[in-house]
C-alpha cells in the first residue's frame, strides 16, 4: 500500500501501450476460461497441467506456487506495492524473489489466480513466459543502465526479445525450456555463460556496436559452459540469429529422453563447430526474408523507455561518513555509477539466518517508499535473490542504511561467504530431494560474525535441493547439492565452479556429508583457504591453483574423527 | 472416432489411409513417407492426389522436389509436448514453396491450434468432442501477435508504426 508520506515516481521503463495491454488483457481472459473449465471438472488435472504451466502456475507440495515474471529483472515501485498487495491478500504475507529473478508465491488458491492475473495486468505484468517448454523470462544485468562499465543499457534488447518470445508460435512447445540472459559489460553479473542462450553488447573492430551470441549453457544434472555461436551479429539482424538458433534447436534436439533435450546437450553432441553450420543456413534464410529485421528506429523507440533519469548535477562525489557498520556496507553493498555522486546499492536478503530471497509484504512496502524517495521509483531482482537500487545519491546513502537497518536488511554481505543462493528446496518444491532453506541458515549462521565474513572476502556458496540445480550449486565456489540416500538427506560439496566471466563448473568433492556435518564440513574447507591463500587471492583462485585434495583432506579427515 | 476441419468448417475427408503393406486403393491416398518411397514412382504414376503423413522426426526437407507432387502433407504430433511439427510446416511453407494441404494429425490440444495455423497448418483432424465454436474460438483469442510468421499477419510492431503515421498512440 502506498504510504500517505511517499509521491510514488514513475521510473524510465518499458511502458505497455494500447497493444500490449491488449495482448496481456487476452492472455489472463484466456486463462480464466481454462480456470474454469478445471474447477467445473471439464478438464482434468493432466489436461490443465501445460496451459496453467505456461500461465505460471505449478502445483507443489501444499499448494499452487504462482510465478511472476520480471522481465529483465526491473521493478517500479507501483509494481512492488502491488506484489505486496498480492502477498498480503492472496498468499501469506510474503513472497520469494527466485534465481530467474521472478517473484514465487507459494500458497495460492486456483480460484484467486484470475483475479490476481487481473491485477498484475493493471501494473503491466504478467506471469506467462515461464514454465513448459518455451522461451522463459529474460534476465539481465542488475546494473544495467546504471554502471559505467556498459556499452549501453542491455535492457531495450531484452525487451524486444520479450516481445518477439511472447507466444512464438513455433516455439512454445520446444524440447525443453529455454532461458536467455543480456549483458552488456565485461564483468558478468548475469551468469551469461551458464544461459541457454546469451547475447553480450560488443563492439567490433570498427568500433560498432552488435552483439556476441552465445548457446548451450545449462546447469542441471549435465553441466556445460556455453559456446559462441557468433562473434558479432549486427544490431538489426539480432532477432533474425536468436530466432535461427531457436529453428535448430526445434528441428534438431532429442525428444526421447528429457535429461537429454537442452540445447546443451545438442551442442556439445553435434559439436559447435557444426551448430554453427546449421544456425548460420537458418540465418541467411531469415535475412533474405527480411521479415525479422530490426530497423534502428524500433530499436532506438525501445530504448527511449529507459532512458537515464535526469541526474542531479554539482553532487559531491565523495562517499559521506556514518560510522563503521555504514562503511563496511558500503564496502560490500555499494557499487560504482555512472553519475558522479551517485552510486548503486544492493540490498541483500541474507541476514543471517533469513530465507535468501524470502520478502515479507511490509517489508515489499518499505523497500518501495526506499525506491521512490531515494532511487527513481526502480529496483532491480538480481541472480543471486538480491535487491539493487540502481540510481542513488551517495549523500542519501547513510539514511537509507538506516532505513534497511529498521528492516534487518543491511547486512553488509553482498559477494561474501553468507550471500547465499538457495533454491526451495524440499520446504516447497515437490522436484527436490532434501532441504535448500535450513542448510542456507545453517551456514550463513556458522559465519555471521562480520570480520570474519570480510576477512574470507568474495566466497560464493550455492545450494540446491536437487540435480536441477535451481540453486545454481554447479557455478558456486563452494557448491552443495541436496540428495536422497534412502529416504536420509545427504549433501555433496562441490569447489570452483563461477557463475562470473570467468565461469566455469564446480566439481564434485566425494561422498555426501548429514545434514549436521555439511555446515561443518563447509567451514574445514575455508579454513583450507584461509591458511592457503597468497597475495589476496580470491577463494575460487587458490582452489584453482592449489586443486582439490587439501580441501577434501580437511572435509573429510575431521569428518571421519568427529 | 475423428473429424476433419478445414475453412473453419468439417469437411470430408477423401484420403484413404493406407497402411505400408496394403494395396492400394482407388482414389486418393494418404501413405507413410516409407511407403512413398517404395512406391513413389507407382504412386505419382496413378494421377490421383497423394498424400504423405510425416511422423515428428520426419523433416520435410527429405522430400526435396516430390513436394510439389502432394495436395496434402499430414504432420503428425505423437504428443502434444513434441514441438517439432510446427518448424515442419513452417519449412514447408517458406523454404520448400509447398501450397498444398498440411494437416494436423494426432495428440494437439485445442489451445495449440492458433500456434500451428500461425505457422502454416489449414487442416486439422480432431476428436469429436472438438466443435467448430471451440475452433473459431482458439484462432480468435488473442487479437494481435509480435512475431512474423508463415500467416503474414500484422504484427503489433506494424500495428505501432501505422499508428505513428495517424496520431499519438495511446497507453
Amino acid at each position: 500500500m502506498l504510504n500517505p508520506l511517499v509521491k510514488q515516481v514513475d521510473p524510465n521503463m518499458y511502458r505497455y501501450d494500447e497493444f500490449d495491454a491488449q495482448f496481456v488483457g487476452e492472455r489472463v481472459n484466456q486463462f480464466a476460461g481454462q480456470v474454469a473449465r478445471r474447477l467445473s471438472g471439464e478438464l482434468t488435472e493432466d489436461q490443465f497441467k501445460p496451459l496453467r504451466l505456461m500461465n505460471g502456475l505449478y502445483l507443489q507440495l501444499h499448494a499452487y506456487m504462482l510465478r511472476i515474471a520480471v522481465p529483465y529483472g526491473t521493478l517500479s515501485s507501483k509494481q512492488m506495492r502491488k506484489l505486496a498487495h498480492i502477498a498480503r491478500t492472496y498468499d501469506k504475507g510474503f513472497g520469494h524473489f527466485t534465481t530467474r529473478t521472478n517473484m514465487q508465491f507459494h500458497w495460492i488458491k486456483l480460484v484467486d489466480v484470475p483475479k490476481i492475473l487481473r491485477e498484475l495486468a493493471d501494473v503491466e505484468m504478467h506471469c506467462y513466459l515461464f514454465c513448459g517448454n518455451c522461451v522463459r523470462n529474460v534476465t539481465a544485468d542488475q546494473f544495467a543502465g546504471a554502471t559505467a562499465e556498459e556499452i549501453e543499457d542491455p535492457r531495450p534488447l531484452a525487451e524486444i526479445i520479450r516481445q518477439w518470445s511472447s507466444l512464438h508460435p513455433e516455439f512454445v512447445f520446444l524440447a525443453r525450456k529455454f532461458k536467455i540472459a543480456v549483458g552488456a559489460t565485461k564483468a558478468d553479473r548475469a551468469a551469461l555463460q551458464w544461459h541457454d542462450m546469451a547475447v553480450q553488447v560488443v563492439k567490433n573492430d570498427q568500433g560498432r556496436t552488435g552483439y556476441l551470441v552465445m548457446a548451450g549453457g545449462g546447469m542441471g544434472r549435465t553441466p556445460y559452459v556455453a559456446h559462441v555461436m557468433s562473434e558479432f551479429v549486427e544490431r538489426e539482424d539480432i532477432l533474425a540469429y536468436l530466432e535461427a538458433v531457436l529453428r535448430v534447436y526445434n528441428q534438431d534436439s532429442r525428444r526421447d529422453n528429457i535429461h537429454k533435450q537442452r540445447i546443451k546437450i545438442l551442442i556439445n553432441a553435434i559439436g559447435p563447430e557444426e551448430m554453427r553450420r546449421r544456425v548460420a543456413r537458418e540465418f541467411e534464410e531469415l535475412k533474405r526474408m527480411g521479415t525479422l529485421q530490426l530497423p534502428k528506429e524500433e530499436l532506438d523507440r525501445i530504448a527511449a523507455y529507459f532512458a537515464p533519469p535526469k541526474f542531479d548535477t554539482g553532487l559531491s562525489d565523495e562517499m559521506p561518513q556514518a560510522g563503521k557498520d555504514f562503511a563496511d556496507w558500503v564496502n560490500t553493498n555499494v557499487h560504482a555509477h555512472r553519475a558522479p555522486g551517485y552510486a548503486i546499492a544492493t540490498i541483500t536478503l541474507k541476514t543471517p539466518g533469513q530465507v535468501p530471497g524470502d520478502i515479507t509484504a511490509d517489508q515489499m512496502d518499505t523497500v518501495a517508499d526506499l525506491m521512490d524517495q531515494f532511487s527513481v521509483g526502480e529496483v532491480r531482482v538480481t541472480h543471486d535473490q538480491n535487491l539493487v537500487l540502481p540510481h542513488v545519491r551517495k549523500k542519501d546513502l547513510p539514511a537509507i542504511f538506516a532505513k534497511l537497518q529498521e528492516l534487518d536488511f543491511a547486512s553488509p554481505n553482498s559477494g561474501l561467504i553468507t550471500d547465499i543462493i538457495a533454491c526451495p528446496g524440499l520446504d516447497y518444491c515437490d522436484l527436490a530431494n532434501a532441504r535448500s532453506i535450513p542448510i542456507a541458515q545453517k551456514i550463513a549462521l556458522k559465519f555471521a560474525d562480520l570480520d570474519r565474513q570480510h576477512q574470507i572476502g568474495e566466497l560464493k556458496i550455492k545450494i540446491s535441493g536437487c540435480i536441477n540445480a535451481c540453486g545454481h550449486h554447479h557455478a558456486g565456489h563452494i557448491g552443495i547439492l541436496g540428495v536422497d540416500k534412502k529416504g536420509v538427506e545427504f549433501y555433496q560439496l562441490l569447489l570452483g565452479g563461477s557463475g562470473a566471466e570467468d565461469a566455469s563448473i564446480g566439481t564434485i568433492m566425494g561422498p555426501g556429508f548429514g545434514e549436521h556435518e555439511i555446515a561443518d564440513a563447509v567451514e574445514r574447507v575455508v579454513n583450507v583457504y584461509i591458511a592457503e591463500r597468497k597475495d589476496g587471492e580470491r577463494f575460487l583462485d587458490t582452489y584453482r591453483r592449489i586443486g582439490m585434495e587439501k580441501f577434501k583432506a580437511a572435509a573429510y579427515q575431521e569428518a571421519a574423527a568427529a | 472416432m475423428t473429424k476433419l476441419i478445414k475453412s473453419g468448417a468439417y469437411a470430408q475427408d477423401v484420403y484413404a489411409r493406407v497402411a505400408d503393406d496394403a494395396a492400394l486403393p482407388e482414389g486418393p491416398v494418404l501413405v507413410s513417407l516409407a511407403r512413398f518411397q517404395k512406391d513413389r514412382d507407382a504412386l505419382l504414376a496413378r494421377n490421383t492426389p497423394v498424400g504423405v503423413r510425416l511422423q515428428a522426426s520426419e523433416n520435410p526437407e527429405s522430400l526435396g522436389a516430390d513436394v510439389s507432387h502432394f495436395a496434402l502433407i499430414a504432420l503428425e504430433f505423437p504428443k502434444f509436448r513434441d514441438g517439432r511439427a510446427f518448424s515442419w510446416a513452417r519449412i514447408l511453407r517458406t523454404r520448400l514453396g509447398y501450397t498444398g494441404e498440411i494437416r494436423a494429425v494426432g495428440d494437439f490440444l485445442f489451445d495449440q491450434v492458433n500456434y500451428q495455423h500461425r505457422v502454416g497448418f489449414d487442416a486439422w483432424e480432431v476428436p469429436d468432442h472438438f466443435t467448430i465454436e471451440m475452433f473459431t474460438k482458439a484462432l480468435t483469442e488473442m487479437t494481435n501477435v509480435y512475431q512474423p510468421s508463415t500467416d503474414g499477419r500484422t504484427t503489433i510492431r506494424q500495428l505501432r508504426a501505422a499508428a505513428r503515421q495517424s496520431g499519438p498512440i495511446k497507453s
